[in-house]
């Protein structure tokens, strides 16, 4: 347990000493002041909206859904940046310095070290997605007096989509070199955000092909369906045409939801640990 | 008793390329046996196999008698890499104080110390890693191959970094271990360094030990040299044993001797004969 900790320790003073640290810190204080300007013009202009009243709309339920939908997005992407610099290095770029030999012929063992490092970047990661979804949540309830009907799961999927990101990244950082893992775990990233914005087509245009492929991908990348399963509970008490048009996106609405595809986004997790645990066992340093 | 690191028929094979074709050698309790050979001959493949960084393809490795790379073998081990780097953040006291948390060293801040004075780096103690010379990170890196007292050291290139000082600095250092019966493997370039300070060398030539034994063993008479008023004469073939009866002889025939040498070859010339003098 020291062994884990001590390594842990190592790889988040290894993280707030990256100036990709700095950086995402800096763009999230940009992000939030920005956040909070737009809530507080959205909300001070809500009462002057009114739709004709045959449109039943709870414009603010739907302002408040949409702008944290916004920000778990800027979250989930700020997080998945932090995530990747952190991490694409972790094997191959630490190999290819020397800072991984001397701790590897260590009795810690390999399996301990990378279980470590995942550790260390996963807390890192999750503290950072957990208070900025928590200060957005503020920043709507203070301007906006709107809060969702679910606070803290939806953080959590964030989080937790996050996380397999990590997972994916030091995966890829046992067999690729650095670079080439960087742009691997962003394209999957970008893939899955593409396929998440498919799925509100296909819902728009009432399209079971796109539909289809959209959930194909949500199951072969579930760090998008924890996020759209976030979207989900955000929304999860806005009906009739409000509910719709947050489902028209691309901040709202989930097409592979619920407790299967969180069990399935652990299972995920675990065969992607797995699979680097084993890759990391058998390649020569 | 098992021996401090055995390697039995190791072979290692990367793509098409043999790094390793069945290689055999051996490290006893208290021996410091250095390893030789030009680039590219297997060396650093050899290391690398018995700390475990490195599978083999065939053979067997061990360390104190467990398997090379296993945790037993890793808590036997002390390791400097060819090529390593500390966190450049680090102070050399933290380098040494996460290797002992890894190595579960209970040695504390007084193993510390003493390591860091025994590389010469006592004044450095609270010093950032990126603020050091390759020659004290070097040196950094030798003291934190020594954190736990550890029965098998494995040492890659260990000078390469270091200026005349440094080196000398590890030689007495090596020549300390041996004393205190520490087991060493020793891969370097540096002959003079090999000759000086090791128990046994193995000269290693594209993948295979070309040669082995004590440096005295690997150095063979080469004649004596006499030096008369007729001038420098080399009778080939005589050992020191002929020696004192060459001296005898000339006197005899009415010479004046101002000296006798035995000569023999060096490691280097034996070097050079077991790799056919090739460069890398």
């Amino acid at each position: 347990m020291s062994a884990v900790l001590t390594i842990a320790g190592y790889g988040f003073r290894e993280a707030l000493r990256r100036k990709v640290f700095a950086v995402v810190v800096l763009l999230t204080a940009v992000f939030l002041v920005l956040f909070w300007l737009a809530n507080h013009y959205v909300f001070t202009r809500l009462s002057t909206i009114s739709p004709p009243a045959d449109v039943n709309v709870d414009t603010r339920t739907f302002a408040g859904a949409f702008l944290l939908g916004l920000a778990m997005f800027a979250t989930l992407f700020l997080g998945v940046v932090l995530a990747v610099f952190l991490t694409l290095g972790v094997v191959s770029g630490d190999a290819e310095r020397g800072l991984l030999q001397p701790l590897v012929v260590r009795p810690i063992g390999r399996t301990t070290l990378l279980l470590s490092r995942f550790l260390g970047a996963a807390a890192v990661c999750s503290v950072y997605v957990l208070a900025v979804y928590g200060i957005a949540l503020t920043i709507i309830d203070l301007t906006g007096h709107w809060t969702p009907p679910a606070k803290v799961a939806p953080g959590l999927e964030l989080a937790g989509g996050v996380v397999i990101v990590i997972a994916l990244s030091i995966l890829g950082s046992v067999v690729l070199s650095s670079t080439a893992n960087g742009i691997a775990v962003f394209m999957l990233f970008g893939a899955g955000l593409v396929a998440g914005l498919l799925g509100t087509i296909g819902h728009a245009l009432n399209s079971h092909a796109i539909l289809h492929a959209s959930k194909v991908a949500a199951w072969a990348l579930p760090f998008e369906a924890l996020y759209q399963d976030g979207l989900r509970l955000i929304s999860s008490n806005a009906s009739g045409l409000t509910g719709f048009l947050l489902q028209l996106g691309p901040f709202g609405g989930a097409y592979v939801h619920g407790w299967g595809i969180r069990v399935w986004a652990a299972g995920y997790l675990c065969a992607a640990l797995a699979l680097a645990l084993l890759a990391f066992s058998r390649r020569d340093l | 008793m098992a021996p401090a690191l055995a390697v039995h028929e190791l072979a290692k094979r990367y793509g098409s390329v043999e790094a390793l074709k069945g290689v055999d050698l051996s490290v006893e309790e208290g021996e410091l046996v250095g390893l030789l050979g030009p680039n590219g001959a297997g060396k650093s493949t050899l290391v690398k196999i018995a700390v475990g960084l490195v599978r083999a393809t065939r053979g067997r490795a061990e360390v104190a008698g467990a398997r090379a790379g296993s945790r037993a073998a890793r808590a036997e081990l002390g390791y400097l890499a060819e090529l390593f780097r500390f966190p450049g953040w680090y102070t050399a006291d933290e380098v040494l104080g996460l290797h002992q948390r890894l190595a579960r060293s209970e040695g504390g801040a007084a193993e510390r110390k003493r390591l860091l004075e025994l590389v010469a780096l006592a004044d450095a103690r609270d010093r950032r890693v990126d603020g050091m010379s390759k020659g004290m990170q070097q040196r950094l890196g030798i003291a934190q191959a020594l954190v736990g007292s550890p029965r098998v050291l494995v040492l890659d290139e260990p000078t390469s970094a270091l200026d005349p000082a440094g080196r000398r600095v590890v030689r007495v250092l090596l020549e300390e271990l041996r004393s205190k019966g520490a087991s060493v493997l020793l891969n370097s370039h540096l002959l003079s360094e090999i000759e000086l300070v090791c128990d046994r060398v193995a000269i290693l030539r594209a993948g295979e030990v070309a040669a082995a034994g004590s440096p005295s063993e690997l150095s063979r008479p080469r004649g004596v040299e006499l030096e008369t008023d007729e001038g420098l004469r080399t009778v080939e073939g005589a050992t020191r044993e002929d020696a004192a009866r060459l001296v005898a002889e000339a006197v005899v025939a009415g010479r004046r001797v101002y000296g006798v040498r035995v000569l023999t070859s060096t490691l280097e010339d034996t070097y050079l004969e077991a790799v056919g003098e090739e460069v890398s």
